[in-house]
């Protein structure tokens, strides 16, 4: 896994909440046996990102000229709910967005997105308004940092919020480390509880 | 120090457990399928790792199969490769697998417990959020993401951070014509779509403890919907009952020493629970979903929301999008919506139990005209059993269409999809936008109001059904 240290990046508002797992990725799209290329069918419900035509909805908020090449997506409470289906999160990712900010998300869906190398953060509901604020009014694309070594998402232009994130995944996010080396050093355990059991 | 069940099956399955990283747990039962497995065994070949417990890995295709006619070719081709892939995979890493014309093939919530691999106890694992499904028996039984179906699959661990314990507790009894499906779909439009989030919930209560083992795994099933980890009933006589005898189960002297120790994994008494919610289930009716998650419900005498009667914003704006999308004008009384299909099946409400229920209702009628109708049992055993008790002579008589075992219409990925615009009464779980089918509206409901709703062409009360 590419290790996550520092990332700057226009940020993309999608003033929703609840945004499930059949509306991030439909599952007529899951057909794939591959981890890549699910971003094309990102949000490609009818009535979201593309016209009956298939071309892209302006109306459709990530469709905005300033919100195009994101890499930070900030959206409502409960992001992720539904499906552990894992193409959601491939889908954000093969799309662009590599951070995902919310008051609160599904729990499936906030696991998944540490096996990929990106980052969910969870703000406080006045924070994420700002931030959601702040991108919807720029003309040329907000910008900000999101740095995982000291916790902190920043913009250049003063502002400066503070997160947490579990300290276990952030080391694994740092170090690009995954989940399934770090179980094998620890082999002789599983066996032990094999035994005993 | 007093225990909830969910904290004892926790602790009996920690293998490591060190301050400042989350729990390294064993896990007893992985049930796979063919949508959230190809990327798995693709990781597992590319490092040079096997499957570490083959014994403990069931396999079935589900999620993608044709409900008709099975030794046709399926026509689309990425479906084909899904199934190949899977079958292809079994072979190779020499896991259990109940490929597309076994007997034992169904969607994997529903053989789980049919073959006796789902008991009391368990850790249960499955890329699909409804592993929740199997807590109905004393199990903690949670959905998992692709990379940990990997991680499963290498290691047979799972690494998580504890969830809280939530207490939903049901007293009194389901009125006449109130099923477990109304009960959860109450439960979820009390508590929200993100009530449980971070939670395991344990059901309890009067009205849990007579359902059959059908109707709890009905409840389980749906806890993903509010949001939670995992949902979990005690298991009692009635799980045992279920357990004994099936393929996969302990046998004599093995049953009943497994038994005692089944017992001892009730909740203390004065355990701890971070959030309980009652529920009186003497007040529940029949209920309806008449927006695009499964916390928009109504009741079926109730009416469509009015979202200028709301106070608060998002809720506002979230009721009317829910609307558009529906096509519903506030205030119609939910029996006036009319219907195109209706679906009776999913790993919600496909067994034995749901279809007798469903028969009982359209039995000598005929579905209406302008409705088309479909029953999708939840495995292939349920199918022979329903033939063998002349059930699927009574949907066909009706008009409706009797299928082969799968997930069918509840999540729209084979060809059973909803055609934009279209409206269904449906017994699955979700009614996401799009779900089952892109541009699709998805009502949710018990399946004797499916039933019933299919022979009527609109929504009827079923407490008044003749």
């Amino acid at each position: 896994m590419e290790p996550f240290v520092k990332l700057t990046g226009v940020v993309a508002a999608m003033d929703r909440e609840n945004v499930d797992t059949d509306q991030i990725i439909p599952a007529v799209n899951l057909k794939r046996i591959e981890r890549t290329g699910f971003g094309q069918f990102l949000f490609s419900q009818p009535g979201w990102r593309f016209l009956p035509d298939g071309s892209p909805d302006p109306d459709f908020e990530l469709n905005k000229p300033s919100y195009q090449g994101a890499s930070i997506l900030v959206a409502g409470h409960n992001f992720g709910s539904g499906s552990s289906r894992e193409h959601a999160p491939w889908a954000l990712l093969d799309y662009g967005f590599k951070v995902i900010i919310a008051p609160s998300f599904a729990d499936i869906f906030y696991n998944n997105c540490f096996q990929n190398g990106m980052l969910p953060i969870v703000l406080s509901e006045a924070n994420i308004k700002n931030l959601m604020e702040k991108a919807q009014g720029s003309y040329e694309g907000y910008e900000a940092t999101i740095d995982l070594q000291n916790c902190t998402i920043s913009d250049g232009q003063g502002l400066t919020i503070p997160f947490e994130t579990d300290d276990f995944r952030r080391d694994c996010l740092l170090k690009g480390l995954d989940d399934i080396g770090l179980t094998l050093q620890n082999e002789d355990k599983i066996s032990i509880y094999e035994k005993s059991h | 120090m007093a225990k909830t069940m969910f904290d004892k099956i926790w602790d009996e399955h920690v293998v490591i457990d060190e301050i400042g990283k989350p729990t390294v747990l064993y896990v007893d039962l992985h049930l796979v399928h063919e949508v959230t497995s190809a990327q798995a065994f693709e990781g597992l070949r590319m490092a040079n790792r096997k499957v570490r417990r083959p014994d403990l890995t069931v396999a079935t295709v589900d999620h993608n199969v044709p409900t008709t006619d099975r030794t046709l070719p399926i026509t689309d081709e990425i479906s084909k490769k899904q199934i190949d892939t899977l079958d292809n995979n079994a072979k190779e890493f020499e896991i259990n697998y109940f490929d597309m014309f076994s007997q034992g093939q169904g969607i994997v919530h529903v053989i789980g417990p049919e073959q006796g691999y789902t008991q009391p106890g368990k850790v249960i694992v499955c890329g699909d959020s409804h592993t929740s499904t199997h807590g109905a028996f004393g199990a903690f039984a949670l959905g998992i993401g692709t990379s940990e179906v990997e991680h499963v699959l290498a290691t047979q661990c799972l690494v998580q951070k504890k969830p809280k314990n939530m207490e939903v507790k049901v007293n009194g009894a389901l009125p006449f014509g109130v099923t477990a499906k109304d009960l959860i779909l109450a439960i979820i439009g009390q508590i929200g779509v993100g009530g449980g989030v971070g939670h395991v919930i344990e059901y309890t209560g009067e009205a849990i403890r007579s359902l059959s083992m059908a109707g709890r795994m009905t409840v389980c099933n749906m806890s993903i919907e509010a949001g939670a980890r995992a949902g979990m009933i005690a298991p009692d006589e009635t799980t045992f009952d279920f357990v004994k005898g099936r393929p996969q189960s302990p046998r004599d002297e093995d049953f009943d020493a497994a038994v005692e120790h089944w017992k001892s994994l009730s909740t203390d008494p004065g355990a701890h629970f971070d959030k309980v919610v009652e529920i009186d289930a003497s007040k529940l009716s029949p209920y309806v979903s008449w927006g695009t998650n499964p916390g928009m419900v109504a009741s079926v005498d109730g009416l469509v929301p009015d979202p200028t009667t709301l106070d608060n914003p998002d809720e506002k704006v979230a009721v009317q999008r829910a609307l558009e999308y529906m096509d519903l004008a506030p205030n119609t009384p939910i029996k006036e919506i009319k219907l195109d299909k209706v679906f009776i099946g999913s790993c919600t409400n496909s067994r034995i139990e749901d279809l007798r229920a469903a028969a009982e209702v359209v039995k000598g009628k005929k579905v209406n005209a302008d409705v088309n109708a479909m029953v999708v049992p939840g495995s292939f055993t349920i199918k022979l059993q329903a033939e063998q008790e002349g059930l699927d002579e009574i949907f066909r008589e009706a008009g409706f269409e009797w299928r082969e075992a799968g997930c069918s219409m509840c999540l729209g990925m084979n060809p059973d999809i909803l055609m934009p615009g279209e409206r269904s009464a449906s017994t699955s779980n979700r009614n996401f936008e799009g779900r089952q089918g892109p541009g699709g509206r998805t009502h949710l409901v018990s399946p004797e109001m499916a039933a019933a709703a299919a022979i009527a062409g609109h929504f009827v009360d079923i407490r008044e059904w003749k």
